[in-house]
């Protein structure tokens, strides 16, 4: 017999992953929701898309994917970054499900690096890409010690750490991926958005997921739960603000991303959130046009 | 006016025939056949094979073609793909003193029973460019010594065992085979889940670490106990029949490094076992993996610990090549919402900065 001929068929469960596995990573996410802020270990999957692509985020999303879910995938907050265009092409792909750009029409979000400027709703669930899900893995990287922190619940090295910052630059210097805690009990990672979101975590109507693929982690804020970005009382936690408006819709309220428009040091700032500036422009992109 | 930089499924897919254009190369010249890759790279598909973690040559073989002879690249292929197969059970232990030898040399004696057996080994060329292989031809035949069988050639470690001067190799107490695949992997990690992550550890990473034990980075004073290539067969006990049934026959490259212990208190001084078992003939890997497997026991041996080599978190955490090349390579995708707000605080410093230096320099001139 040839090699070639022995080579089996090409066929996927819905969305992807076989049931064992999404029934394993649903009592990971089951647990995760029961725990807020604490990263539970799951069995992570080698999946199509390389480690760093969101094989986190899209183990959560293939594990909690219904027929009836409408999906909305942004990477630095858009719609049509290759990446958030990839993951969205896998899954209407694997499991045939309705895709959006719209935030408000989508029940399942998935996302690298922002969270959408249109308040979620009830009933939405947000799906975070996170690379590195332990806060304090810069500060302590053996992992059988960051458990035993967060099992005493002993996060000095990061109120040092971010006073150290205070202390040497006059501020906390860190702009994303800046540390929560999570119902006053679990530091965690907010995953890299600017800091910009974090207020956004607070008491969120939307269910939280974090997928970790490398890391073989998965966390959860449950809707309602209190998220505080560390702070100190004199150096309280405050958001980038700009002194500019989005140049294509006016907006003053959003993360705005600075655009080179020609080697004579010439910028433009354009909302980072593609469905916010095209709804308040009153042009909505056409239906996943690129799907 | 700003135009967003569209990536769209046109772009991806364009790519992604680019891509196999490339591939392909030249269609005047022939393309590679499965069967050509499989008998003609025979050590390539071998690596793909036990990175990968799946024994399947026609598999690891379309991987290779596949990933244009990028193995990192075959390995993630084929690991995406074992990912979904269902697993209907484990197979028994195999057992590798029964194994029909193809190669089998020990460093420790001069010679052992069942004799020194070369095989087909790089080792003892003159590594010179054979032009004659540009042409296409048959080689010449060689030589070979009949194939030993398991009684006639004992492993080197058993003779060394019977003396009581080996230690006896463990044996889990559930006698169960941990999976990292399907169990994430906790620290600290017992030794079977170890070498399962050293077996599939990236061949560079491990001969590295290993290289580094021989420079003094945590020195295991190894000697090649016994390196063994050959055929070995996988069995398996269906729950239905009761008894074990052959069904396959694989080739494996095995390495027993012996080291040196001086005893503790409740250990008499002797020798210790380092272990590597690689699919095929990736015997460089199976012998890095020995080096390390042996280093990783310092803590349990009560050896001094501290190097790179020694600490299983930093060994088994990074080496895995498909996870190390996903998340180096993420570094291409867009970060820039990071980067804008790097951005801001860097302006934002530099102007505090600014105004400090003004003051200093005003205060000076006063």
């Amino acid at each position: 017999m040839s090699p070639s001929a022995r080579l089996p068929a090409q066929s996927f469960n819905f969305a992807y992953l076989d049931e064992q596995t999404k029934k394993m990573i649903r009592r990971a996410i089951l647990k995760a929701v029961a725990i807020p802020g604490h990263q539970v270990p799951f069995a992570s999957r080698e999946m199509p898309l390389p480690y760093g692509w969101g094989t986190g985020g899209i183990q959560v999303t293939a594990a909690i994917l219904g027929k009836d879910d409408v999906l909305k995938v942004i990477d630095q907050g858009a719609d049509d970054t290759t990446n958030a265009v990839n993951i969205r092409r896998l899954f209407a792909k694997t499991a045939g499900v309705r895709t959006t750009t719209r935030t408000a029409e989508a029940t399942v979000i998935q996302t690298r690096h922002r969270i959408p400027e249109l308040p979620l709703k009830d009933g939405q669930i947000l799906v975070f890409q996170v690379p590195i899900p332990e806060p304090l893995r810069w500060l302590e990287p053996k992992e059988a010690e960051t458990l035993k922190l967060h099992a005493l619940e002993d996060y000095g090295l990061m109120h040092v750490h971010l006073y150290e910052d205070i202390a040497t630059h006059g501020r906390i210097a860190r702009s994303y991926d800046y540390p929560i805690l999570v119902h006053d009990r679990y530091l965690s990672s907010p995953s890299p958005i600017p800091k910009f979101d974090n207020p956004k975590l607070d008491r969120s109507p939307a269910l939280l997921l974090f997928g970790a693929g490398r890391e073989k982690r998965i966390y959860a804020i449950p809707p309602y739960t209190r998220v505080k970005s560390l702070d100190f009382d004199d150096h309280p936690f405050s958001v980038q603000r700009w002194d500019r408006a989005c140049a294509l819709c006016g907006a003053r309220d959003s993360f705005l991303d600075e655009v080179v428009t020609d080697d004579r040091g010439n910028r433009m700032f354009v909302c980072s959130d593609s469905d916010y500036c095209e709804s308040r422009r009153g042009t909505t992109a056409p239906e996943a046009a690129d799907d | 006016m700003y135009v967003a930089v569209k990536g769209g499924e046109r772009a991806i897919a364009n790519a992604e025939r680019l891509v196999g254009e490339e591939r392909r190369g030249d269609p005047g010249v022939p393309e590679l056949s499965l069967a050509q890759i499989d008998e003609q790279l025979t050590v390539a598909v071998d690596r793909v094979m036990t990175e990968g973690s799946l024994y399947d040559r026609a598999l690891a073989a379309l991987a290779v073609k596949q990933a244009r002879g990028d193995l990192m690249e075959a390995i993630f292929l084929l690991r995406a793909y074992r990912t979904t197969l269902p697993r209907f059970g484990s197979a028994t232990p195999i057992d590798t003193g029964q194994m029909l030898l193809k190669r089998r040399i020990s460093a420790t004696f001069k010679d052992v029973p069942g004799g020194q057996v070369l095989g087909p080994t790089f080792d003892y060329t003159h590594r010179l460019l054979d032009f004659r292989l540009a042409a296409a031809g048959t080689p010449p035949a060689a030589e070979v010594a009949p194939i030993s069988t398991a009684a006639a050639a004992p492993r080197v470690a058993d003779l060394l065992g019977r003396e009581g001067l080996m230690e006896a190799s463990s044996v889990r107490e559930d006698g169960a085979a941990p999976d990292l695949t399907q169990e994430p992997l906790a620290f600290p990690a017992d030794r079977a889940l170890r070498l399962q992550n050293l077996a599939r550890g990236d061949e560079g990473f491990l001969l590295a670490l290993g290289y580094s034990t021989q420079r003094g980075y945590g020195n295991t004073h190894p000697f090649v106990g016994e390196i063994r290539m050959g055929f070995v067969a996988v069995e398996y006990v269906a729950p239905e029949l009761g008894f074990a049934v052959e069904i396959a026959e694989i080739v494996i490259t095995e390495c027993d490094m012996v080291n040196q212990f001086k005893g503790s208190a409740s250990a008499p001084p002797q020798f210790t076992r380092g272990y590597g078992l690689v699919f095929g003939m990736c015997e460089r890997k199976a012998m890095a993996m020995a080096l390390v497997d042996r280093a990783l026991r310092a803590k349990e041996l009560g050896e001094d610990t501290g190097m790179p080599a020694q600490d299983q978190e930093f060994v088994l955490s990074h080496s895995d090549n498909v996870e190390a090349s996903g998340f180096t390579q993420h570094l291409k995708l867009p970060h820039y919402v990071d980067f804008q707000a790097e951005l801001h605080m860097i302006r934002e410093m530099r102007a505090d900065w600014e105004r400090a230096r003004h003051q200093t320099l005003t205060e000076a001139a006063e």
